[in-house]
C-alpha cells in the first residue's frame, strides 16, 4: 500500500435503517427498499442520481436465495446500473461501506448507494442450522457443529489466556443493551444486570443466552459521494479517511485464538491511511463488532485501543460507556439492536456517521466527537474490516 | 489517472471433472501459474490485495470466502470476495488500483460444478422464491429459450444461423488445450440433433466445467517490472438489468448494452468494429449474436452469413472457441474469456473486447476493453 | 416501518415454503484424501513445508505463509495439548441436549507452546462439564481414542474423541 494516496475524497451524506426485528413480514427486497429510500431521502438524492450500487449480504442460505446479490438488486435500486455484491462473511457490512468508498475514490463512480440486508428468521428448523455448512465439509462438518461452538471456543480461550471472568464479560451485554434503549431501531434494548446474564440459559458453556445477539431481520443503506460535490447536498458531510481489511487463514484449529491478529493488521492499514499514530488518544467513538459480548473486548484489543487482556479493566472503569473516554457501541451494538449480519455491520458504520454528524439523537455521546471507527468481523474467526471517518 | 494492466494469467482444469484436486488445490495450481507468468512474482510480498469471485451455493459451503485466502497467497492480507462473475471482480480490482490503495491485485475465480449433484436445483434456487420458483419450471434452459425466441423473431435469425455459430466455435476450440467440448461438426450434424427446448439442441448449449483462473492486475507504472507485454485494461463496466425474467427486457441483453457503454466511455472507443477480436459469452449459441448486438454491432445476422466473425476475417468472434467449446466455469466464465483475449493479444493482435454474462437466471453482464 | 410477527402469527400470513435440494459430493483432493486414508489406519498425517518447516494438520498441498508447495508427508502424534474446550447444551438445530457435548481444539505434538500456528485438530474431548467449567482441561495432554479398526471408514469420526492421559 502506498502512503501518499491521491484518491478523490469521499463523503457519506445519507443513511437509512429499518427497525431490526425478528420475523418481519417484509421480503428481503422490501427491507432493502425501505433502508435505501431513507438513505436517499437523508442525502436529498433520487435514484436517478445514483450511478453505482454496492450490495452486502452474508450467507445466501439465510434468505434461501442463491445469487442473492442479483435478487437484492431490485429493492436496492440496482437495476440497469453497475451493481455488485461484496462478501466477507460476518465482516460484510463494513466491507460494503469500504467498497462504496473505493467505487467513488477510484473515480469510476460519483454517487454510490451501499445497501446491506439480511433476513435470518426464514430458515427452518432454526437459523442455527444454516451455520452447520460454514465449516470445512470434510474435516469439520461430520462432527455436527453449530455456530455457537466457534464463539464459545474463542471466548473460552480468551478467558483462559487473559484470566478474564464471565462477570467482566457480561458487563458488555449490560452496557450495550442499556445503550440500545435510546435507539429507535433496536430489537433488544433494556436494563439488565450481570446477574441476569449469568443466570440465563447456558447454550454452549461459556456462552449463555444473554451473551449472544438475537436472530434478526433488517436492512441498512448509505450514500457516498465524491468530495467535491458533497457540500452541494449537505453542510455536514462525514469523510471516509481510513479503510482496512484482512483475512486470516482458513485453518482456525491451527492457531492461537486469544488474540485477533488479523484485526490488528486491518486496523493498522486503516490507521496508516488516516494518519492515526496513537489510536487510543485520537479516536473519539467506536463501534466494534459485538455479536457476542466477549467479542467487543477482543476487538477493542485487536484495534490497539487497549493492551492485550486489559479491555475488561477499562470497561469496568467506565472507559467505554457513552459518557466515557471512548464510548463503544453507543448504538447498542448487535447485542442491543439485533444482528441481521451484513445489515448489522453497516448499521455500525451508520451509527458512527450519525455520531459525527451530530444527528444521533438520544444516542449522541456526551463528549464532542471528531474521529470515529466502525469494525466488523466474520468467517472462521478470520476476517476483519475497519473504517475510520471524520467530520 | 492511473492505468491498469494485466501482468499475469494462470489457469488449471477446464475438464468436465477434475476429480483428483479439491477446489482449493485447483486455486493454488492456477495461482502458481499466474505468478510465474508475472515474472515469478512473490504473492506474499508483492501483492497488495486479493479478490475471489464465488457464490456459496456453487461451492456447497456457506460463507465460502473462508476458503479464499490460503491457496492464492492471501492469508493475513487484504482479501475479499465479490459474489459475482470474474469480470465484476476485475472491476473491483481496477478500482482498488485507481484509488492508489493497491498497486498489484490478484483476481481469482474457480468452479467445481462436478461437485454439485443437483445442478438444476441450485439454478432454481437463484430464482425469486415467491413468484418464480413455484412455477416449477421443468428445465432452466426454458428461460434462455424464451429470450432466444424473442431475439430471433425480432432479428430474423434462424436456427441455421445458430448452427453456424456452434460450428464456428466448436471448431475454433480445437486450437487450444482448454476446450474439452470442441469438435469438427457439419451443418447437417447440428441441424439433425434432437431439440431439447426449442430452439436449442444439445450442441447449442454450453456445459459447466471445472476450472480455476487467476488474473494479476498492476498499475501501469509498475506493470513492466512483472511482464514485458502487459495488456492494458482500457475500459471496464458491468451492469444488472433485472434479476427476474418477468421484469427484464427479453431478447435484448440490455445488461451488456449498459455495461459496454460504460466500458467504451472509459476506453474512449467509438466503434467495436475497430478492435481486432471479440470474446463474448456463448453459453447458448444465440447468446453470442445477441451479445454482439448489445455490444453495438449492427446487422449481426448479415455479418454472420458473410463470414465476418470467422477466424481470419474482419472481426473474429471467439477465435478460441468460447464457452461452447470450453465449457463455462460458473463465476470464472468471464475470466475464461479474458484469458482467451489475453492470449490473443499476446499473439500479436492489437485490441479486444470481452463481453460476459452470469448465466441463467441472471440478467447481469460485464464488458472489458483490452489493448496491447 | 417493518412489521414483526410473533411465532404464532406466521400462520395467518401466506408463506411460501421451499426446501432446497442442494446436494454435493466434495472432492477431498490430494491432501485430504491421504489424511482420511491415514485416519483409517490410525495415523494422523500432515504435510511439511520445506521452506519454513511448518507442519499442516489437516494437511494442505501448499504453505500459506511461503506460498510454496508442501513437499513431504509426516506423521504427527495422536497426542496433543487442549487449547480450548466448550460444553454444548444445544444441538445444531438448537434443540436442548440432556448431556452436554464437549468439543475443543487440540495442538498436536510435536509442537511448542510458543507456536502461534501449529498442527491442530478440532474434535470432541472426553471429559466432564466440570473439567470445562473449571478450565482444568486447558493445557492437559490428551490422546486420540480411536474406533476399532474394522469400524473405521476414513472419516474424521474414526477418532471417537480425545481423552486425558
Amino acid at each position: 500500500m502506498r502512503t501518499n494516496l491521491k484518491f478523490r475524497r469521499v463523503a457519506a451524506i445519507g443513511a437509512g435503517l429499518t427497525e431490526f426485528r425478528r420475523r418481519t413480514l417484509e421480503t428481503p427486497q422490501e427491507l432493502a427498499w425501505e433502508a435505501s429510500r431513507k438513505a436517499l431521502d437523508e442525502a436529498g438524492l433520487e435514484l436517478r442520481d445514483i450511478d453505482c450500487v454496492v450490495i452486502g449480504s452474508a450467507p445466501d442460505a439465510f434468505d434461501g436465495v442463491h445469487m442473492k446479490g442479483e435478487y437484492l438488486s431490485h429493492g436496492s435500486g440496482g437495476i440497469r446500473k453497475p451493481t455488485s455484491r461484496v462478501y466477507v462473511g460476518g465482516a460484510t457490512g463494513v466491507m460494503t461501506a469500504i467498497s462504496g468508498w473505493y467505487h467513488v475514490a477510484s473515480g469510476l463512480c460519483k454517487n454510490v448507494l451501499a445497501v446491506a440486508e439480511e433476513k435470518m428468521s426464514p430458515g427452518r428448523p432454526h437459523p442455527q442450522a444454516v451455520f452447520r455448512y460454514i465449516w470445512d465439509p470434510i474435516t469439520e462438518k461430520p462432527l455436527n457443529p453449530n455456530l455457537i461452538w466457534i464463539f464459545a471456543m474463542e471466548m473460552h480461550r480468551y478467558m483462559y489466556v487473559n484470566k478474564v471472568s464471565k462477570e467482566e464479560i457480561a458487563l458488555v451485554s449490560v452496557k450495550n443493551k442499556r445503550n440500545a434503549i435510546n435507539n429507535p431501531y433496536a430489537q433488544l434494548g433494556g436494563q439488565i444486570t450481570v446477574d441476569d446474564v449469568l443466570k440465563s440459559e447456558v447454550l454452549v458453556w461459556p456462552v449463555q443466552l444473554l451473551d449472544v445477539s438475537p436472530v434478526s431481520d433488517g436492512a441498512a443503506a448509505m450514500v457516498f459521494v465524491e468530495g467535491d460535490i458533497a457540500r452541494r447536498y449537505t453542510d455536514t458531510p462525514v469523510w471516509i479517511e481510513g479503510v482496512g481489511w484482512t483475512l486470516d487463514n482458513t485453518s482456525w484449529p491451527d492457531r492461537e485464538l486469544a488474540y485477533p491478529r488479523y484485526l490488528e493488521n486491518a486496523a493498522r492499514m486503516a490507521y496508516t491511511m488516516a494518519g492515526i499514530e496513537r489510536p487510543q488518544k485520537e479516536i473519539d467513538v467506536i463501534e466494534p463488532y459485538d455479536p457476542f459480548d466477549y467479542k467487543e473486548l477482543h476487538h477493542i484489543e485487536g484495534l490497539l485501543l487497549a493492551k492485550r487482556g486489559e479491555a475488561p479493566l477499562l470497561l469496568k472503569e467506565g472507559f467505554f460507556d457513552v459518557d466515557g473516554d471512548i464510548p463503544s457501541s453507543p448504538s447498542g451494538g448487535l447485542l442491543g439492536v439485533g444482528n441481521p449480519i451484513a445489515a448489522a455491520g453497516l448499521m455500525k458504520v451508520i451509527s458512527i456517521y450519525w455520531q459525527l454528524k451530530g444527528t444521533a439523537g438520544k444516542m449522541q455521546v456526551k463528549r464532542p466527537v471528531h474521529t470515529g471507527l466502525a469494525q466488523a468481523w466474520g468467517d472462521l474467526m478470520q476476517a476483519s474490516t475497519v473504517i475510520i471517518m471524520r467530520n | 489517472m492511473v492505468g491498469v494492466d494485466i501482468v499475469g494469467v494462470g489457469w488449471f482444469g477446464f475438464s468436465p471433472n477434475v476429480h483428483d484436486h479439491s477446489f482449493r488445490e485447483m486455486m493454488f495450481e492456477a495461482a502458481t501459474r499466474a505468478f510465474q507468468d508475472a515474472g515469478a512474482m512473490n504473492p506474499r510480498e508483492q501483492v497488495d490485495a486479493f479478490i475471489s469471485c464465488q457464490e456459496d451455493f456453487w461451492e456447497g459451503i456457506s460463507i465460502s470466502d473462508e476458503f479464499a485466502p490460503d491457496p492464492i497467497g492471501g492469508s493475513m492480507r487484504p482479501t475479499m470476495t465479490v459474489a459475482g462473475d470474474g469480470i465484476e471482480g476485475l472491476a473491483h480490482g481496477v478500482m482498488l488500483i485507481k484509488t492508489g490503495i493497491a498497486d498489484v491485485v490478484v483476481v481469482e475465480s474457480h468452479a467445481k460444478p462436478s461437485d454439485i449433484l443437483t445442478f438444476n436445483k441450485i439454478v432454481e434456487l437463484a430464482m425469486d422464491p415467491i413468484y418464480l420458483r413455484g412455477r416449477k419450471v421443468v428445465n432452466y434452459h426454458f428461460i434462455a429459450a424464451l429470450d432466444a425466441v424473442k431475439y430471433m423473431r425480432r432479428t430474423g435469425i434462424s436456427r441455421e444461423d445458430l448452427a453456424s455459430v456452434v460450428i464456428k466455435n466448436k471448431g475454433n476450440g480445437l486450437k487450444t488445450s482448454r476446450a474439452p467440448f470442441s469438435s469438427r461438426l457439419s451443418k447437417e450434424d447440428v441441424m439433425s440433433q434432437e431439440v431439447i427446448v426449442y430452439p436449442f439442441t444439445d450442441v447449442d448449449i454450453a456445459r459447466p466445467v471445472d476450472a480455476g483462473i487467476v488474473v494479476i492486475l498492476a498499475s501501469d507504472s509498475f506493470s513492466r517490472k512483472f511482464n514485458d507485454t502487459p495488456i492494458a485494461i482500457k475500459g471496464i463496466g458491468y451492469a444488472t438489468d433485472s434479476s427476474n425474467f418477468e421484469l427484464a427486457a427479453l431478447g435484448e441483453a440490455n445488461y451488456m448494452r449498459v455495461a459496454s457503454s460504460i466500458a467504451y466511455d472509459m476506453a474512449n472507443i467509438e466503434s467495436p468494429l475497430k478492435v481486432s477480436g471479440i470474446f463474448v459469452d456463448d453459453r447458448y449459441s444465440y447468446k453470442e449474436l445477441e451479445h454482439l448486438e448489445a455490444l453495438g454491432i449492427n446487422e449481426v445476422a448479415e455479418k454472420l452469413k458473410e463470414g465476418y466473425f470467422h477466424q481470419g476475417s474482419y472481426l473474429p468472434v471467439n477465435p478460441f472457441g468460447g464457452h461452447l467449446a470450453k465449457g463455462y466455469p460458473l463465476e470464472a466464465a468471464g475470466l475464461s474469456l479474458v484469458l482467451d483475449a489475453v492470449e490473443y493479444l499476446r499473439e500479436g493482435a492489437e485490441s479486444a473486447i470481452v463481453g460476459s454474462w452470469r448465466g441463467i437466471p441472471t440478467f447481469t453482464g460485464g464488458t472489458v476493453v483490452l489493448s496491447r | 416501518m417493518v412489521h414483526s410477527l410473533k411465532e404464532g402469527e406466521i400462520k395467518q400470513h401466506p408463506v411460501v415454503e421451499y426446501k432446497p435440494e442442494a446436494k454435493y459430493s466434495y472432492t477431498a483432493g490430494q491432501a485430504l484424501s491421504q489424511f482420511l486414508l491415514g485416519l483409517k489406519k490410525g495415523k494422523i498425517l500432515g504435510r511439511k513445508c520445506p521452506k519454513c518447516g511448518r507442519v499442516y494438520v489437516p494437511p494442505r498441498m501448499y504453505c500459506e505463509d511461503c506460498f510454496y508447495p508442501t513437499s513431504k508427508w509426516v506423521e504427527v502424534k495422536d497426542e496433543g495439548i487442549v487449547m480450548t474446550a466448550v460444553a454444548s447444551f444445544i444441538s445444531w438445530t438448537r434443540d436442548r441436549l440432556e448431556e452436554p457435548e464437549i468439543v475443543g481444539t487440540i495442538r498436536l505434538l510435536p509442537s511448542s507452546a510458543k507456536d502461534y500456528v501449529y498442527p491442530g485438530l478440532f474434535h470432541r474431548i472426553c471429559c466432564s462439564f466440570d473439567d470445562v467449567k473449571s478450565m482444568n482441561i486447558f493445557g492437559k495432554r490428551v490422546k486420540a481414542k480411536w474406533k476399532p479398526e474394522n469400524e473405521r471408514e476414513g472419516s474424521i469420526n474414526d477418532i471417537e474423541c480425545f481423552e486425558v492421559i
